[in-house]
C-alpha cells in the first residue's frame, strides 16, 4: 500500500452509475428481464439483433427512468430522442448500442448526502436510458480456446446517472451510493443488487495536491470493475494515494481531456491499469433513425408526478417535523427503507411517544432483524406491541436493563407487554415517598460519597444509587432515583 | 394474352370465377421460370413445394366456400431482402448465403393472411446497394428486353421477374430508387409509397430512414390492389404512421381533376438521353390532351441530393451492417486468430467491394472530427431539399419528370466508374430524402426497343391520387401491354 496521503491533497470523485430498472420486460422487445435464467432463452429476433427486425421503446421503462428523474430533482427535457453508439463486442448482437446522446431526458439535479464531515449536495450532469449488452462467458470448457455469449441481459433497460466531481473522500462515496441505491429501490425504480448486476459503479478518480498556491490536478482515472461500495472506498482510496506518488515521481499533472481506464483487483486491493485515452474508441454516434423521438407533454408528467411517492429525503424531513425525531433517528430509520418506516411510524402513533418509539426500533428491532436475518415484514413483533411495550415502560417508569427483559420475553414468549410486565411484577408504581426514603437513608449512610459528589465528582452518585438498586431488586426507575438524589442533596 | 402474362387482377377474376384453380396458376409460372428464368436470372430460389402447397389450399378452400383473402391464389415474387420465416433470405450477400430467418417481414405476413402465393425470392444488388443489379453476390439479373443489358436496381430481380412474365406481381425495396429505376428499365409498373406507409419490420435495413417497401405490377390497378393489401400501421416499426389505407384499387379508375402537374427544370438537365426526354414530353402531352396544367417549377436544392444520399444512407448502412460480424449468425471465417480477425476476415469474404465501399464511407462520415463536415451538413441539407418540395406541392398536384436520365445500359459499361453509376440515381433519390410518394410508369421505348419510363412524384401519403393520377396515362397508352419477347 502506499503511503497516506499528505494534509492538504484532496481526492476529487465522480460517480457513473448504471442501474437495471425493474421492467418485466426488456427496453425494445418483449423478452423477459429476469435474472438468473438458462442462457439465451430470453432471446427473440430483437435483442439477438436479427437482419430486418426493429426495436420498439418500453413505455414503462421510459415511465421509470422519469420518475428517477423527478426524483433526483432533474430538469426532464420535453423532447429527448435516441442514439446509436456504434462499438463491436461479441455481447452486442448489433455492434451498436440504442442510447441518448447529446439530448439526455434529463439534466441538472443531485442528491443531498450526510457523512460525519455534515451534509452536502452532489450535483447530477445527465441522467439517461439505454440498453445493456449481454455477458460473455470465457473458456468455461478449461480449453482455453471456447468463448460463449449469454444475451439475455442484452437490451435489459439501463439507466445512467452521471455525478459532478463533487465527492471528495472515499465516505462521500459510499454515502451518495447509499442514498442513490435507497432511492431507487425505495421509488421501485430498480433494485440495485450489485451482486445479479443490476447496480454498476464506475469511478473517476484524481487528486489536487497543493504546490506553490496552486492546486495541481493529478490526471484523471476511471475505475471499473467495482463489486460492492466497500470496493468502491477501497479503490478510491488506494488511487488516490498512488496518484499522489506517481505525481511526486513523474510530475505529470492532468491533460485536457485525458482520462485512463483502470480495473479494481479486489483480492490484491489494486487498480490496474487498462486503456489509455490514445486507444479509446470513437463511438459514431447518430440519431437512431428506426424510433422516433419521445415528446414528454405535461399531462404525462403530471402522471409521473402523481405515482412518485416519498423520496427518502421527503420522509426524513418528515419524520423530524411530523414526529419531532432528530435528524440522526430520522436518518437511521429511512435507511432501513419504506417497510420499516411504516413500522415505525405504525407504533409511534400508536404509543404517542416517538422518541422512545424511535430508540426501540433503531436499537432492539433493529439489532433483532440483522441477528435473525429477516426482513421488518417477518418480525415476530408488530408495531402495536411495541406501542403497548413504550406505554408501559412509560407508566410504570420501568428501567431499561428490566424493559429489555420484557423485550426478550414478548420474543421467547410472544405474549403481549402488558402481560410480561405483571408477571415480572414491574406493574408497581414506585411510590415516589417510598424512594425518598430510601434516598435520604443511602444520603444518611454515605457521607463520603455524599462529599464526593458535592466536590463534582459525579462518578460518586453511583455508590449512593447502588444500594437503592440493590434493595428494589433493579426495578426502581434509575431517573427518578437520580432527580430525587438532586433534589435531597441539594437540601442538605 | 398467355396465362403468365395477365395481370394479377385478371387472374383473380378467373380464379373466383372458377374458370382457373390456383394450382394451375402457380403452375403456369412455375413453368415459366422453368424455361425463362435461365435467361433472365430473377430469382434467387423458387419454393416450387411451398407455393404448391399455398396454392392447392386455397383451392381446396374455394372448394368448401370458405372465405378468401383479397389475393387469393396469385403469385407473388418477393425481393430476398425481405425475410420469409423458413425461407432462405440472403439480401443478395454472400455473408447471409444460408441465413433462414424465424420469422416473416410485415409484408410477408399480409400477404400470407391475403392468401396470395409466395413463389420465391428475386435477385438484387448485395443489401440493396447498386444501381443495376450487378453487386449481387449471386451474380447478376439480365433485362428481359436485352439480355445484355442490365434491368436496373437494387430491386433488377423483382422487376425482371414481373417483366418477364414470371410472376404477375412482385415486392421490392427502395432506398434510393431501387423500385422506380427497374420498373422504368424493365418497362413496368413500379411503386414507391411514402416512408411510414408500410411497415419494414422484417424487411433488412440498408439506409432505416430512407427504406420502404415497394411494389412492382404490370399495371396501376394491381399496383393499388397490392398496396391495399400491405399498408398501414405496424407497432413493430414506430416509423410507420397510422393512419388509415384507403380503397386505392377501388378508385385508381377516376381521374384527377383539375390537375396540375409540376415540372422540374432541374430533372430534364444536361445527362438527360434526348431519347427518353421525347418520351417522357409526350407523356406529358398525354395529361394535357385531359386538361391538365403544366407548370414549370424548380428544386434549386435537388442537385445536392446525390451528394446527401450518399452521405446519409452510408453512415445508416455502415452501422446497419455491422451486425454482419460472423459471431451469431451469418458467414463466419473458417481461420481466425483473435476477435478482431475473426470479424475483419468473416465480413472481408461475406461483403463484396461495392458494400465495403459504402460501409467505409459511411464510417469516414460519422468519424470524430469529419461528422459535422459530411454528417451533420447532409442533414441540413435534406431539410432544404425537402423544403423545395414542401413549396413545389402547394403549387401542384404532383411532379413529373423521367425516371432516369437513360434506358437500360450495358452489363459492365458503368461498373468500372461508382460515380457514373451514382448518378444515374438522380431523379429517384429525392422521392427517398424527402419521403415522398412515387410511381414510374411505362412510357414509350427507344429505337433500340428499350423501355423507358414516366417518374410521377406525389406529397407523402398521397398514394391515392398518384395511382389515379397514374392510371390517367395508362388508361390512354397501351404501353404497359407490351411484353419482351424472350
Amino acid at each position: 500500500m502506499n503511503p497516506a496521503l499528505p494534509a492538504g491533497v484532496q481526492i476529487v470523485v465522480g460517480l457513473e452509475v448504471h442501474v437495471q430498472l425493474l421492467t418485466q420486460t426488456k427496453l425494445f422487445c418483449g423478452c423477459p428481464t429476469k435474472f438468473g435464467l438458462p442462457p439465451n432463452s430470453a432471446t427473440c429476433p430483437v435483442c439477438t439483433g436479427m437482419p430486418g427486425v426493429l426495436p420498439v421503446m418500453n413505455r414503462r421503462a421510459f415511465d421509470l427512468a422519469l420518475r428517477a428523474a423527478l426524483a433526483l430533482g432533474a430538469e426532464v427535457a420535453s423532447f429527448t430522442k435516441w442514439d446509436r453508439k456504434n462499438y463491436y463486442s461479441p455481447d452486442l448482437p448489433k455492434n451498436y448500442q440504442i442510447s441518448q446522446y447529446d439530448l439526455p431526458f434529463s439534466s441538472v439535479g443531485g442528491l443531498e448526502i450526510t457523512t460525519a464531515a455534515g451534509t452536502k449536495f452532489i450535483r447530477l450532469i445527465r441522467v439517461h436510458l439505454e440498453e445493456d449488452a449481454g455477458k460473455m462467458l470465457h473458456d468455461e470448457g478449461g480449453q482455453r480456446r471456447d468463448s460463449l455469449v449469454d444475451l439475455n441481459r442484452a437490451g435489459t433497460p439501463l439507466l445512467e446517472i452521471v455525478s459532478q466531481p463533487d465527492m471528495a473522500s472515499p465516505e462521500e462515496a459510499k454515502a451518495y451510493l447509499e442514498e442513490l441505491r435507497l432511492l431507487l429501490r425505495e421509488l421501485r425504480i430498480s433494485d440495485c443488487e450489485m451482486q445479479e448486476g443490476s447496480l454498476r459503479v464506475d469511478a473517476n478518480v484524481n487528486v489536487r495536491i497543493p504546490l506553490a498556491g496552486r492546486m495541481v490536478p493529478t490526471p484523471i482515472v476511471e475505475i471499473k470493475n467495482l463489486n460492492s461500495f466497500r470496493a468502491v472506498e477501497r479503490a478510491i482510496v488506494y488511487e488516490a494515494r498512488r496518484q499522489h506518488e506517481e505525481y511526486q515521481r513523474t510530475g505529470v499533472d492532468m491533460q485536457a481531456g485525458a482520462k485512463t481506464t483502470a480495473g479494481w483487483d479486489d483480492a490484491r486491493g489494486v487498480t490496474v491499469i487498462q486503456r489509455r485515452k490514445e486507444e479509446a474508441s470513437d463511438y459514431r454516434y447518430f440519431p437512431e433513425p428506426d424510433l422516433v423521438p419521445v415528446v414528454v407533454d405535461a399531462a404525462w408528467l403530471e402522471r409521473i408526478r402523481q405515482e412518485l411517492g416519498e423520496t427518502p429525503a421527503q420522509r426524513r424531513a418528515r419524520l423530524r417535523s411530523e414526529y419531532g425525531l432528530p435528524a440522526y433517528d430520522a436518518q437511521v430509520i429511512t435507511a432501513q427503507g419504506h417497510a420499516f418506516a411504516d413500522y415505525f411510524e405504525a407504533a409511534a402513533r400508536a404509543s404517542g411517544d416517538a422518541k422512545a418509539t424511535a430508540n426501540w426500533c433503531t436499537n432492539e428491532v433493529l439489532q433483532l432483524l440483522n441477528d435473525r436475518k429477516i426482513t421488518i415484514a417477518e418480525c415476530p413483533v408488530p408495531p402495536a406491541a411495541i406501542a403497548e411495550l413504550v406505554a408501559q415502560v412509560k407508566q410504570f417508569s420501568i428501567n431499561k436493563p428490566k424493559a429489555r427483559e420484557v423485550f426478550a420475553q414478548m420474543l421467547a414468549t410472544g405474549k403481549p407487554p402488558t402481560a410480561l410486565v405483571q408477571e415480572l411484577g414491574l406493574n408497581q408504581a414506585m411510590d415516589t415517598e417510598l424512594l425518598r426514603g430510601l434516598v435520604q437513608k443511602a444520603i444518611a449512610g454515605n457521607p463520603k460519597a455524599v462529599a464526593d459528589v458535592k466536590a463534582g465528582k459525579t462518578k460518586a452518585m453511583d455508590a449512593l444509587v447502588g444500594p437503592i438498586m440493590r434493595e428494589t431488586k433493579g426495578k426502581a426507575p434509575t431517573e427518578e432515583i437520580r432527580r430525587l438524589m438532586q433534589e435531597e442533596l441539594s437540601k442538605s | 394474352m398467355i396465362l403468365h402474362e395477365r395481370s394479377a387482377r385478371e387472374l383473380l377474376r378467373d380464379l373466383e370465377a372458377g374458370a382457373l384453380s390456383a394450382v394451375d396458376a402457380t403452375t403456369a409460372f412455375l413453368e415459366a421460370i422453368r424455361h425463362r428464368d435461365p435467361k433472365v436470372k430473377s430469382f434467387l430460389h423458387v419454393d416450387e413445394a411451398g407455393a404448391l402447397a399455398l396454392a392447392a389450399a386455397v383451392d381446396a378452400r374455394r372448394r368448401r366456400g370458405e372465405p378468401l383473402g383479397p389475393l387469393a391464389g396469385v403469385p407473388v415474387a418477393v425481393k430476398d431482402v425481405l425475410c420469409t420465416r423458413g425461407l432462405r433470405t440472403t439480401c443478395g450477400s454472400k455473408i447471409l448465403a444460408r441465413f433462414v430467418p424465424p420469422y416473416d417481414a410485415h409484408v410477408i405476413e399480409r400477404l400470407r393472411a391475403a392468401d396470395a402465393v409466395i413463389i420465391g425470392k428475386t435477385n438484387m444488388d448485395e443489401f440493396a446497394m447498386g444501381s443495376s443489379n450487378e453487386n449481387s453476390a449471386f451474380g447478376p439479373t439480365l433485362n428481359p428486353w436485352d439480355l445484355e443489358r442490365v434491368p436496373g436496381g437494387s430491386s433488377g430481380g423483382s422487376a425482371a421477374a414481373v417483366a418477364a412474365s414470371l410472376a404477375p406481381r412482385a415486392l421490392g425495396s427502395d432506398t434510393g430508387g431501387s423500385i422506380g429505376r427497374p420498373a422504368s428499365l424493365c418497362g413496368i409498373v413500379g411503386l414507391k409509397p411514402t416512408y411510414g406507409r408500410v411497415s419494414r419490420y422484417g424487411l433488412v435495413a440498408f439506409a432505416s430512414s430512407l427504406d420502404q417497401v415497394g411494389i412492382f405490377s404490370h399495371d396501376v390497378g394491381d399496383a393499388a390492389l397490392l398496396l391495399e393489401t400491405i399498408a398501414g400501421h405496424d407497432a413493430r416499426d414506430t416509423t410507420s404512421v397510422d393512419q388509415p389505407v384507403p380503397r386505392y384499387a377501388a378508385n385508381v379508375d377516376q381521374p384527377v381533376q383539375p390537375l396540375t402537374i409540376g415540372v422540374a427544370r432541374e430533372f430534364f438537365g444536361a445527362g438527360l438521353d434526348p431519347e427518353v426526354e421525347k418520351a417522357v414530353r409526350a407523356a406529358l402531352d398525354v395529361y394535357r390532351q385531359q386538361g391538365a396544367t403544366i407548370k414549370e417549377i424548380s428544386l434549386p436544392n435537388s442537385v445536392h441530393a446525390i451528394a446527401v444520399y450518399y452521405i446519409v444512407a452510408t453512415a445508416e448502412a455502415s452501422s446497419n451492417l455491422a451486425r454482419y460480424d460472423g459471431v451469431h449468425y451469418g458467414h463466419r471465417a473458417d481461420r481466425f486468430d483473435s476477435l478482431i480477425h475473426m470479424y475483419s476476415r468473416s465480413r472481408g469474404q461475406g461483403f463484396g467491394p461495392e458494400v465495403k465501399r459504402r460501409v467505409l464511407l459511411g464510417t469516414f462520415v460519422l468519424s470524430s472530427g469529419y461528422h459535422d463536415a459530411y454528417y451533420v451538413k447532409a442533414l441540413k441539407v435534406r431539410r432544404l431539399i425537402k423544403n423545395d418540395f414542401d413549396a413545389a406541392f402547394a403549387q401542384c398536384d404532383v411532379i413529373m419528370g423521367p425516371t432516369t436520365p437513360t434506358a437500360a445500359f450495358r452489363l459492365g459499361e458503368k461498373s468500372a466508374d461508382p460515380l457514373q453509376m451514382y448518378l444515374s440515381d438522380i431523379y429517384t433519390i429525392s422521392c427517398n430524402l424527402v419521403g415522398l410518394a412515387g410511381i414510374s410508369v411505362p412510357c414509350g421505348f427507344t429505337q433500340a426497343g428499350l423501355p423507358i419510363g414516366l417518374q410521377i412524384l406525389g406529397a407523402p401519403f398521397s398514394e391515392e391520387k398518384l395511382l389515379r393520377v397514374a392510371r390517367m396515362h395508362e388508361a390512354a397508352t397501351d404501353w404497359h401491354q407490351r411484353r419482351p419477347r424472350l
